[in-house]
């Protein structure tokens, strides 16, 4: 007896939408008896880990916080993923937009440079990101290299080079010579959106590229094209697009996002640069894009749920003392549940006597 | 009516939770770890201050920490204890310095204590332990064991702390074996026992056949049991991971300071200040010295004296850097507190760059 997957004719529309529904409610089934096995209440844990953050003013606002730079780079990494091409390497493009941000804020410092600094940092930031993510693209186009390899090689690059400049020349001097930079100046630091809250204006960024993103994948000739790309790769190229510049215009944009994302991080939330400034954004940010289906406002939702987790996961650590592998495993069910709900919608499983596979799909 | 339905779930999550009948009333501390509760080093070793927290006062406060907090994302973690009513968060490892005075700020009438930080506010500590006393004692250890006359270091990254810690083993080497030549490895993390393993087994490759840490995981002191050399433990007494090579452990000793420190905060007399304890204060403590001679054993025991008396500075004057210029003398006869806390040169004698 064997089981065997089997592409359904057409998979339902219902099913497709009910699908990420199912598995977040089969992902906390699951998350529930796994904390029920540690010997703690399901009920506290769901309402630890969900009902109280999401009706907390605080914990909302972390949330959308957390969320935010996990939200644009998933939107960038979305329109890789849709051209079937696998930049791994967006932490490492967060990183290099961080650091030519930075650039400016730490060469207007202690200066009163006005205005022009944040917006300056911003696009450069960008432009980082794009120039760090055009090798891969560059040797994938004209060699042929596996863009997964340089991209997530490339990340190692980056972290290097961000740890030589805080132990080296952007060692803030009066710093006891630990390796961090100075702190940026006022007009380096994003503005907040509300006073004393840590919403800064990053946040909306974020949205707007989620409204902007789904513009042009679902809208536009280019977005077309993409999705072309990636189901269709032999259709594509019949109808004469171009693969090589579709590899560098995705590449461009995963990467302008993550840099984008990395100076609003260091600009908004932790206000100099260290030798690590993200703990993983962007590898978590590919989950974040499968999650919400490589769908705008899917990854905005996705991005949100997976704040949650972290949030809800450090509530559980203090209130209900459960430890911080828990939310780890709870975010493995959760992907897991995605991904095979997801399967399933594609997929019948049938049970299949006897027979190997090879026979079977003969005689079918 | 969405009010309501979380009120009734939250006291179904009360009464289920049951635990907590009397939270008002006592004084909560929170913690925050940068690495697992489970690392058998560094986070291990501030876990077991909690505890000692729980035991003495357990009657009076009642305790949280939360684990593996990396330093770029903890401001919400560090807000998230201060907002669930802790009085008293130790935040203990040196990244969490800007995420917990920005929280301070905050939350003035919240005591905030951080671990090896060097910026303290009216309701900020700083408190650290002189871990380069106990590192010149493995070091004189280190230097009597090996054969091949190569030791090995461990690093995690090159910050002062560290970098004093591999001098000042250096000098003890030094002190007893003038030609001692030492090897250093770099493994870029607190908390990475594949990361640290590799390190150890580069080191122990090149000829190195004592090996010290300074990285939280056992990992390096089991690499050195594999190959029947010797090593020694960091952070705890890591003796029942390498029984056979463990030369002894530096300890981070924090029950004492933490119980005190609640205390302080009970009473109503707790202030900012900045600690900085060694051996004399108990904050830095060696494990038994076993798998070694009694004469080197002796030695140990005879350095681990004269540095809590006060007789030996590891880093007496005059102290020469790598090119042989001499280091200024700013504590009169040893380096000042603030030239170790900001050292970032290698003595003469050792033989690699300081990555910087």
């Amino acid at each position: 007896m064997r089981i065997e997957l089997q592409q359904r004719q057409a998979p339902s529309a219902v099913a497709r939408l009910l699908a990420p529904v199912l598995a977040l409610a089969a992902a906390f089934l699951l998350g529930g008896i796994v904390v029920a096995a540690m010997g703690r209440s399901p009920l506290a844990a769901l309402d630890v880990y969900v009902l109280q953050p999401l009706s907390d003013p605080w914990a909302l606002q972390e949330m959308v916080v957390k969320a935010t730079p996990l939200v644009l780079i998933a939107i960038g990494l979305s329109f890789c993923f849709r051209a079937n091409l696998w930049n791994i390497g967006a932490e490492g493009q967060f990183i290099v937009g961080a650091i030519c941000g930075s650039t400016v804020a730490l060469a207007t410092h202690g200066t009163d440079a006005g205005a022009w600094v944040l917006p300056v940092m911003l696009a450069l930031g960008t432009l980082g990101g794009i120039a760090w993510a055009s090798v891969p693209a560059f040797l994938r186009a004209r060699f042929g290299v596996s863009e997964i390899l340089t991209s997530l090689m490339l990340v190692y690059v980056a972290e290097l080079i961000l740890d030589y400049l805080v132990r080296g020349p952007w060692r803030d001097p009066k710093g006891f010579n630990f390796p961090q930079s100075v702190t940026f100046d006022d007009a380096a630091t994003l503005p907040f959106l509300a006073d004393g809250g840590r919403l800064h204006i990053g946040v909306l960024m974020a949205v707007v590229a989620v409204v902007v993103a789904f513009v042009v994948m679902g809208h536009t000739i280019f977005g077309y094209r993409l999705r072309v790309t990636g189901e269709a790769p032999r259709a594509a190229r019949f109808s004469g697009f171009s693969e090589r510049r579709t590899t560098f215009i995705v590449f461009a944009i995963s990467g302008g996002l993550a840099g984008l994302a990395g100076i609003v991080e260091v600009a908004g939330q932790i206000g100099q640069l260290k030798p690590s400034i993200s703990p993983g954004y962007g590898f978590t940010a590919i989950i974040v894009a499968f999650l919400g289906r490589l769908n705008p406002f899917g990854i905005l939702l996705a991005g949100l749920v997976m704040a949650l987790t972290f949030i809800g996961g450090e509530a559980a650590q203090i209130t209900l003392r459960l430890p911080f592998d828990l939310t780890r495993t709870f975010q493995g069910i959760l992907l897991f549940c995605v991904l095979a709900a997801d399967a399933l919608v594609t997929y019948r499983v049938r049970l299949v006597r006897g027979a190997p596979a090879q026979a079977a799909g003969r005689a079918a | 009516m969405k009010r309501l339905l979380t009120h009734l779930l939250a006291t179904a999550a009360l009464a289920a939770v049951a635990s907590s009948a009397s939270a008002q009333d006592k004084l909560k501390v929170g913690f925050i770890y940068v690495g697992p509760v489970g690392d058998h080093g560094w986070s291990y070793q501030h876990d077991v201050g909690r505890k000692a927290i729980e035991e003495q006062l357990g009657d009076k406060v009642e305790t949280t920490y939360v684990e593996s907090v990396p330093e770029a994302d903890s401001e919400r973690a560090i807000e998230q204890l201060a907002r669930t009513g802790h009085k008293l968060i130790f935040t203990t490892s040196f990244g969490y310095m800007e995420p917990t005075l920005k929280v301070a700020k905050k939350y003035p009438d919240v005591k905030f204590e951080h671990a090896t930080g060097i910026k303290r506010a009216d309701n900020v500590s700083t408190y650290a332990a002189k871990f380069h006393e106990g590192r010149y004692i493995i070091g004189q250890i280190a230097a009597k064991m090996s054969k091949t006359g190569v030791i090995g270091y461990v690093g995690a990254y090159p910050i002062p702390e560290v970098v004093a810690g591999i001098n000042a083993y250096f000098l003890g080497a030094q002190s007893v074996r003038p030609d001692i030549k030492i090897k250093i490895v770099w493994a870029n993390s607190w908390y990475d026992p594949g990361k640290e393993a590799d390190a150890a087994k580069a080191l122990l490759d090149q000829g190195v056949d004592v090996l010290a840490q300074h990285t939280d995981s056992p990992a390096p002191l089991q690499a050195a049991e594999a190959r029947g050399l010797y090593g020694f433990g960091q952070a705890s007494d890591m003796i029942r991971f390498a029984p056979k090579t463990q030369l002894t452990a530096i300890v981070d000793n924090w029950g004492d300071y933490y119980v005190q420190r609640t205390k302080a905060v009970l009473d109503g007399t707790w202030k900012s200040q900045d600690v900085w304890g060694g051996l004399d204060s108990g904050m830095v403590k060696m494990a038994p010295y076993t798998n070694m001679p009694d004469d080197v054993k002796k030695m140990a025991e005879e350095t681990e004296e004269a540095i809590r008396s006060g007789k030996l500075n590891p880093f007496k004057c005059p102290v020469f850097k790598q090119d042989g210029t001499e280091v200024e003398c700013g504590g009169g006869t040893a380096l000042s507190d603030e030239q170790i806390l900001g050292m970032n040169f290698y003595v003469k004698g050792i033989e690699d760059k300081l990555p910087q």
